[in-house]
């Protein structure tokens, strides 16, 4: 079974965006940029379905601009096989990616697709929906966990009250969630072989995807800002508080 | 305009989620909402007598028991092509169907909307609250999941809507339910309580954090939460976790007991009225969106507290 991980370059978690003064979006000039957490869970997971030998090929795709073959290179450090980079400047919106996705899952019919439930900058969590829908194949979002079970899998999701399994008909789409598992990171000796893994350039005209935004930001801005309060001596202080907001 | 929302429910009650969602739908036209479940007549009765509600589409079938997203968004897809925007909760279940139907629709979904500017703008955060998005959609027809501590509830009693049965295509033979864990508790919900008392790494273990935050929030007949840190540690299970990727509240007052504050965390509760933060490191950025803070040592502090109540 081959599996397919599409992965996106975000601007790193660990860095606080910058919002641009004119109120054209974030500034990402200059700042580093990695690959989304939830799709580095998508990697591993397809990684330990391969060595489980459940998995026999992982296909790691990105939508963005050419830079994006640094976090493609990483996904073939971690233990994907070959990468496709569809080249693409500017804005990708879900709709597109999972149009563009989709023709891919056309073309390499795998068994499953691996996601992450959503992407840190836009924080959309559509693109594996969208392409459950446009392949018309099952979905299971926000996976805690992930069995085989032969001609299906059967997938924990995290939702609201606790957790909910489903079994879906191969082929699939999964969407990860936090818990699903932890990432490896890639050791040197594999960042040196994943240099001379195949990795394909395409554009969207190949796959004849439209990749006109159908949404148009008018204005970002910062979100209001909280002010520190005060500090209370002790306990009693508190109490007195809590009273006074009619909750005690 | 005509609206359809998806009514969250358990077959038995409509949540309150759903309320919340009416609330934005109403602002944008006429609300009519879908129930899809299974046995779940008594649920469409309910939704009719939410106030503002002009019609119930009804789908009682086994394929909609447990909200498959593969049964729903096309029962919901065929349904839109008499009505000009979809919309659901930005819930677990909302977030599950909403993109499925967009996708059938060749629509680009709005996600987690906190605002509504026009008939075809809309508010957003992007990067987890740390920054807020307007757009403008060029979609004939609208699919937007709705942040429900943006907008206020729609009362549940007051409407008079007609309920029509109506049917889709049913099982897509695509998925089945296994079973689900769901956390059985006497507890306000998360999303939708007045109070919440939270727990985070400081509290050390699970035994700690029942012992300490348990007895506080039933004092203050709040709900509980958790720090993502504190769901790592496996302290509680995930349904209690706050933040970016666990959920999102704004509780009238909120109670942060152990949580230093990471980024993650804020973003899923700093739109509380009243934070109240006790840690013992005075640094913790937690003070620095707290409206009222107590530095002490939670182990002391914490039972102090629940017992002066």
């Amino acid at each position: 079974m081959k599996v397919l991980v599409p992965v996106k370059r975000v601007l790193d978690y660990n860095l606080k965006p910058r919002v641009k003064a004119d109120g054209s979006g974030v500034d990402l000039a200059n700042v580093k940029q990695s690959m989304n957490p939830f799709d580095e869970i998508a990697v591993e997971e397809a990684i330990r379905l391969k060595e489980k030998g459940a998995a026999s090929e992982i296909v790691a795709v990105s939508i963005g601009e050419a830079k994006a073959q640094e976090t493609l290179r990483t996904a073939l450090a971690m233990g994907a096989d070959r990468a496709i980079l569809i080249v693409h400047e500017g804005v990708a919106e879900p709709l597109a990616v999972a149009k563009l996705l989709k023709a891919i899952a056309d073309e390499e019919q795998p068994g499953l697709v691996i996601l992450g439930k959503q992407a840190i900058d836009d924080d959309s969590n559509q693109t594996g929906q969208m392409l459950a829908a446009l392949l018309g194949w099952p979905q299971g979002t926000f996976a805690s966990k992930v069995e085989m079970a032969g001609e299906s899998v059967n997938v924990t999701r995290e939702v609201d009250g606790g957790l909910e399994t489903v079994a879906l008909k191969l082929p699939a789409i999964v969407t990860t969630d936090l818990r699903l598992n932890e990432p490896r990171y890639a050791s040197l000796p594999n960042i040196m072989k994943a240099k001379s893994k195949p990795l394909a350039q395409k554009t969207p005209a190949d796959y004849g995807v439209d990749m006109t935004p159908r949404l148009t930001t008018l204005n970002v801005s910062e979100p209001p800002r909280r002010q520190a309060g005060i500090k209370v001596a002790d306990v009693d202080a508190l109490v007195e508080k809590l009273k006074a907001l009619g909750v005690a | 305009m005509k609206t359809l929302v998806l009514v969250e429910h358990d077959n038995a009650s409509v949540k309150d989620a759903t309320l919340h969602t009416v609330t934005a739908a109403a602002r944008l036209g006429e609300v009519h909402l879908l129930v899809a479940g299974q046995g779940c007549a008594a649920v469409a009765d309910a939704a009719a007598r939410i106030a503002g509600v002009a019609k119930v589409h009804l789908a009682d079938d086994a394929a909609y028991a447990h909200q498959l997203p593969e049964n729903v968004a096309s029962l919901a897809a065929g349904l839109m092509a008499d009505h000009d925007a979809f919309l659901a909760a930005a819930t677990t279940t909302g977030k599950n169907i909403a993109p499925r139907v967009a996708a059938l629709l060749d629509v680009m979904q709005i996600s987690d909307i906190i605002a509504i500017d026009g008939p075809d703008s809309f508010t957003r955060p992007i990067y987890a609250g740390n920054a807020i998005a307007k757009v403008r959609t060029s979609d004939k027809k609208l699919v937007i999941t709705v942040r429900g501590t943006a907008f206020d509830k729609a009362a549940a009693e007051g409407g008079s809507g007609t309920v029509e049965a109506v049917s889709g295509a049913g099982e897509s033979g695509l998925s089945s339910f296994v079973s689900e864990e769901l956390a059985a508790s006497e507890r306000p919900e998360l999303t939708s309580a007045r109070v919440i008392v939270s727990g985070g790494r400081g509290l050390g273990s699970g035994e700690n954090y029942h012992a300490l935050i348990d007895p506080l929030a039933d004092k203050l007949g709040a709900a509980v939460g958790a720090s993502r840190a504190a769901v790592d540690a496996g302290f509680v299970p995930n349904d209690y976790q706050v933040g970016q990727t666990g959920k999102i509240v704004a509780p009238e007052v909120y109670i942060a007991i152990g949580i230093s504050g990471a980024i993650q965390h804020l973003a899923g509760m700093k739109d509380s009225k009243t934070i109240i933060a006790i840690n013992k490191d005075e640094d913790a950025p937690i003070f620095q969106i707290a409206d009222i803070g107590l530095v002490a040592d939670l182990f002391k502090a914490v039972p102090e507290l629940t017992e002066k109540l």
